[in-house]
């Protein structure tokens, strides 16, 4: 298969929204459900895993005639972990205290199922630009559910959105941090504990399937427009 | 004249789902009495409020659901949940507190699982322990019994109070169980005799002796009119106050509290009589509810002395609501006529 043949716009509608990591795979559900308590959380980690991805897919396509199956996995592995060493020493170099927020979630990228299962499904399968793409929008599709979730969750918690964004974005950000929800706001703490990321994320999982389903019905409806005066000519199946 | 040609069963009590809550409603009504009269008018309040969220979040989520809306309103368990909730409320917090746990409790905890019969956790205590986790300053605010008060608050400072946060002046003071909780090496007797609270009462604590007693008397009259079996409530006491009795230890400073502390403390009665006996989440046969309400009684104990918060029904009964299909499995029972159930632990044959 030459990459002529790739529909990236299919790639690309795939990683954002059909096979979404994060609402339809479920994977990577350990970092999602940890670190999302906030938008630079969010963000951070949402960065640095679409990095590891980007590097790991476009290494293991390019070495992807070279590794015979048997050993694939344990090259796969051992690849995204050089990957995100690499990530923790940038992020420890750059933006030290989102690097000690953030903690073990960084190293803990390694066991993202996510980015091996991108490796094993896309990566060895295809040439080293669709696999970019690939790692672009699977990465993207990611770290957008994983913004929505931090900025929902920030919100409802601690009634702010982008507090501490100069940890990540340096000091231009430091003044980002919007105050929502008044300043003698409570505080909804189960929102920032595990079960509040565990319920946020079933609400959002359920938004999409909604917005599927009523897609679906809108093609279903434009598809057979049912003609005035048209006769019924038989009792089963549809109209046509 | 022609024959009856129903068929059996022949028996026609009117005992719908409708009947159950409302009786259930009814015997509620003690512990509700004890609550106003010690704690002021607190309590009805949060009953009013949590009854127009809960009913409304049901109205909202059934008409989502494109379900019934007023068969289903008109059964009351709803209705139920509401009241149990503004029960287990602290007296005179905020408004918003009652909102987020009746929505949690209506609208996650049980329409979104699937609505009534199908929520596997019972939903006042899911709402109870959303806002216990998420408003710990106003869920550790209860106020002081009528002994220990100059009066009662009034009916518009009670108001002014839950819809301004303004309104009472230090109303409250620490429960019976954490006092024992905060016990700084102190002998128990020693305790109890520095507490106001817990030396104006004869069993543990001004008010709340009342307030269990009510909730003991309704639960006696459910057990009467059978709108349950004495299988879970009397396991639930009977562990706990073995659990009390073990723990005691003759009061010295490491004891767990007295007998009587815990059994007419806190929300032991309402859990033991209108919690653990939900219908739909706790096990389903007469051994499983044995097993199920032991279980909650020891959990509250360990939880109370061992954990971080000084009441634990809400949490035990949750923990065990995870546990009780997993008791239903194990404890099926024979049916008329058919021999004994294989055990899922035995050896099946291929």
């Amino acid at each position: 298969m030459t990459d002529k043949s790739i529909d990236y716009a299919d790639i690309s509608k795939k990683g954002l929204w059909e096979n979404n990591p994060a609402l339809v795979q479920l994977l990577g559900l350990c970092p999602l459900l940890a670190v999302t308590g906030s938008v630079v959380n969010a963000l951070g980690l949402g960065l640095a895993t679409m990095l590891v991805l980007l590097g790991s897919n476009i290494s293991v396509s390019l070495i992807r005639h070279a590794v015979s199956d048997a050993i694939r996995l344990p090259a796969f592995v051992m690849i995204i972990a050089s990957f995100t060493t690499a990530t923790e020493l940038l992020m420890q170099a750059f933006t030290y205290e989102l690097y000690q927020i953030l903690g073990i979630f960084i190293p803990l990228i390694v066991t993202n199922c996510t980015i091996l299962g991108r490796a094993d499904a896309f990566a060895s399968k295809n040439g080293v630009l669709a696999s970019t793409v690939d790692a672009v929008m699977m990465g993207l599709g990611f770290l957008l559910v994983l913004l929505a979730l931090g900025g929902i969750r920030e919100l409802l918690g601690a009634g702010t959105l982008f507090a501490g964004m100069d940890l990540l974005l340096g000091p231009m950000a430091a003044n980002w941090e919007l105050q929502l929800m008044g300043d003698d706001y409570p505080g909804l703490l189960v929102a920032l504990l595990p079960p509040g990321a565990f319920i946020v994320t079933g609400f959002l999982i359920a938004a999409k399937n909604a917005i599927d389903h009523h897609q679906q019905e809108k093609a279903k409806a434009k598809q057979a427009p049912v003609v005035a005066g048209s006769r019924r000519v038989r009792t089963t199946g549809h109209i046509s | 004249m022609s024959f009856l040609r129903a068929s059996s069963p022949h028996a026609h009590a009117a005992n719908n789902t409708a009947n159950v809550m409302q009786t259930v409603l009814l015997a509620t009504l003690p512990g509700l009495l004890a609550l106003t009269v010690f704690f002021g008018p607190g309590s009805i309040i949060n009953i009013l409020l949590a009854l127009v969220f809960c009913l409304a979040g049901e109205a909202l989520v059934l008409r989502l659901r494109k379900r019934p809306l007023g068969f289903y309103l008109r059964d009351y368990s709803a209705a139920v949940t509401a009241v149990l909730l503004g029960l287990a409320l602290p007296p005179y917090c905020p408004w918003w507190v009652v909102l987020v746990a009746s929505v949690s409790a209506i609208v996650i905890a049980k329409q979104l699982y699937g609505g009534m019969g199908y929520n596997p956790f019972n939903p006042a205590m899911v709402g109870y322990v959303v806002v216990l986790i998420s408003f710990p300053l106003q869920m550790s605010q209860w106020p002081s019994p009528a002994p220990l008060l100059e009066s009662l608050p009034s009916i518009s400072a009670s108001l002014s109070q839950v819809f301004t946060g303004q309104g009472l002046d230090a109303y409250t003071s620490a429960t019976a169980l954490d006092i024992v909780k905060q016990n700084n090496s102190q002998l128990i007797s020693q305790v109890y005799a520095d507490s106001d609270l817990i030396r104006s009462g004869s069993l543990a604590g001004a008010g709340w002796e009342w307030v269990n007693l009510g909730f003991l008397m309704g639960g006696l009259y459910l057990l009467y009119k059978k709108v349950f079996t004495w299988h879970a409530p009397v396991a639930m006491l009977a562990s706990l106050s073995l659990f009390a009795l073990l723990g005691y230890d003759s009061g010295s400073s490491q004891s767990g509290g007295s007998l009587s502390l815990h059994l007419f403390s806190g929300a032991t009665m309402l859990g033991a009589f209108f919690i653990i006996t939900d219908p739909v989440s706790s096990a389903v046969s007469n051994k499983g509810r044995l097993i199920f309400g032991a279980a909650v009684g020891a959990l509250v104990y360990l939880i109370r002395v061992l954990g971080n918060y000084p009441d634990a029904v809400a949490f035990a009964v949750l923990l065990m609501n995870f546990a009780a299909p997993f008791i239903d499995y194990y404890t099926v029972p024979r049916s008329y006529g058919h021999a004994k159930p294989r055990k899922a632990t035995e050896k099946q044959e291929p």
